[in-house]
């Protein structure tokens, strides 16, 4: 894992420096023009936090029925990460929301919905931290529920109807002239997060291998 | 033997309950002091807002159900009879499910009270079509209290249970408090959207599906030390 951390910066690096690139030659949408720019980084934050989701829940879970303490701080790292990425991607969605909508903030379904898993991702750190002796443990359920509900968020926009343009900017974006060079920019930018967010947790989790070495070494000067 | 014992562990909180009321007076006083709070803030020139029927009544649902969970594993700490109890050679989701059970009653029987008041206080119709409403109210407090029995059962062990009850169950609980709202408030209109209701109502069944399957399965080793 070590190993990976340098090529990883290395590579996600340089993707972020030529992002800003693909997104200004890539073509504009028909309807929002500039303003749509900003989902090149807004949707990828998402496929980020979909991605911690799923770690942590995979990794609570693990942690919890198997009792490794490496699956207890992939999950711990995985959502910090999720808080984080969760935050961009409402901040982003936000300053989108201003020009496309005219608002700040909207309660549309999928924008609660965002905003509760940052609840619920919060709510894990605070566990973490202030929880007392076996915190970890409380913290996994809450990992695993907060997981859980993540297929509720992204199922929302079809149970209730939303101004959310899952639809629109989708199907427009794979109509409109140019169309799947913005779709490769999309995914290019996907991929620059996803590295980035693997490259944040490998820190993270070796941070958290330190501690727990510190703590160990601690007690044995004690004994 | 499953359903015995959680008919068994049932049977015990409510025995317990029926000795003192402790757990039902306290938490309905504190529903009604919730309702006339948030009456305070939504009553403008003797008029609610509307919708805000809906709103208290669930609000006073989720706050006081928030005080019945501590309240009642407060008082298996008290005495160590969550220990026991997990000691008993008797499965452990059984014993859950005895728990959740005895919080549903609990908070049932709360809004068996809590419901006409708010449909005296602001002119509700919450009884016109009661079956939709028991309906809503069972889904909505099952939903509610099976993540609530689980989380407050495994917060016994932690220093700061008062504080982190609410803090991990509101997150976790909200779309159902959403669908029980929505439900409600779709009820109260004029002329009652029916289907809008049987949707809520069936998003309600399935998040109740979806939370206590995971709480039977993630019990057993939460509880394990």
């Amino acid at each position: 894992m070590k190993a990976l951390f340098v090529p990883l910066v290395v590579v996600a690096a340089a993707m972020f420096v030529y992002a800003p690139i693909a997104i200004a030659n890539a073509p504009y949408e028909s309807t929002m023009l500039l303003v749509q720019k900003v989902f090149y980084f807004h949707f990828p934050a998402w496929i980020a936090v979909t991605a911690g989701l799923v770690t942590c829940g995979v990794a609570s879970a693990v942690y919890l029925f198997k009792g490794s303490a490496r699956a207890d701080r992939i999950g711990a790292a995985s959502a910090e990460l999720v808080v984080i990425f969760a935050l961009f991607g409402i901040v982003s969605g936000s300053l989108w929301a201003r020009k496309a909508w005219g608002v700040w903030w909207q309660w549309d379904a999928r924008l609660t919905m965002a905003f509760l898993l940052e609840l619920i991702f919060c709510g894990y750190l605070l566990v973490r931290k202030f929880g007392g002796p076996g915190a970890e443990k409380l913290a996994a359920a809450m990992g695993i529920f907060g997981a859980a509900t993540a297929p509720f968020v992204y199922k929302s926009v079809d149970w209730w109807r939303t101004v959310h343009p899952k639809t629109s900017v989708m199907t427009s974006l794979t109509s409109t002239p140019g169309g799947t060079i913005m779709w490769g920019v999309v995914w290019f930018c996907a991929g620059a997060f996803l590295l980035l967010y693997v490259a944040l947790l490998i820190a993270r989790m070796r941070l958290q291998d330190l501690r727990a070495q510190i703590d160990q070494l601690y007690l044995a000067a004690e004994d | 033997m499953f359903v015995r014992t959680a008919l068994l562990v049932l049977k015990k909180d409510v025995a317990i309950e029926l000795r003192s009321y402790e757990i039902l007076s306290t938490t309905l006083f504190f529903a009604v002091a919730c309702v006339a709070i948030f009456s305070f803030a939504f009553v403008k020139e003797g008029q609610a807002a509307e919708d805000a029927a809906a709103g208290i009544l669930w609000i006073a649902i989720a706050f006081s159900g928030t005080l019945a969970l501590g309240r009642t594993f407060e008082r298996e700490r008290y005495g160590e009879t969550l220990k026991a109890l997990l000691l008993a050679p008797a499965p452990r989701p059984a014993i859950y499910l005895g728990k959740l059970l005895g919080i549903v009653a609990l908070m049932f029987a709360t809004e068996v009270l809590l419901v006409p008041m708010v449909a005296f206080l602001f002119n509700a119709a919450l009884f016109g079509r009661p079956l939709l409403m028991t309906l809503l109210l069972l889904l909505g407090t099952t939903g509610y209290a099976a993540v609530g029995t689980l989380f407050a059962a495994m917060l016994v062990r932690a220093r700061t249970r008062d504080v982190l009850l609410p803090i991990l169950l509101y997150p976790i609980t909200i779309p159902v408090i959403i669908a029980g709202v929505r439900g409600t408030s779709a009820l109260l209109e004029p002329t009652p959207d029916e289907a809008l209701v049987v949707l809520w109502i069936s998003l309600l069944a399935f998040f109740d599906v979806v939370f206590v399957t995971l709480s039977l399965w993630t019990f057993e080793p939460l509880m394990t030390e």
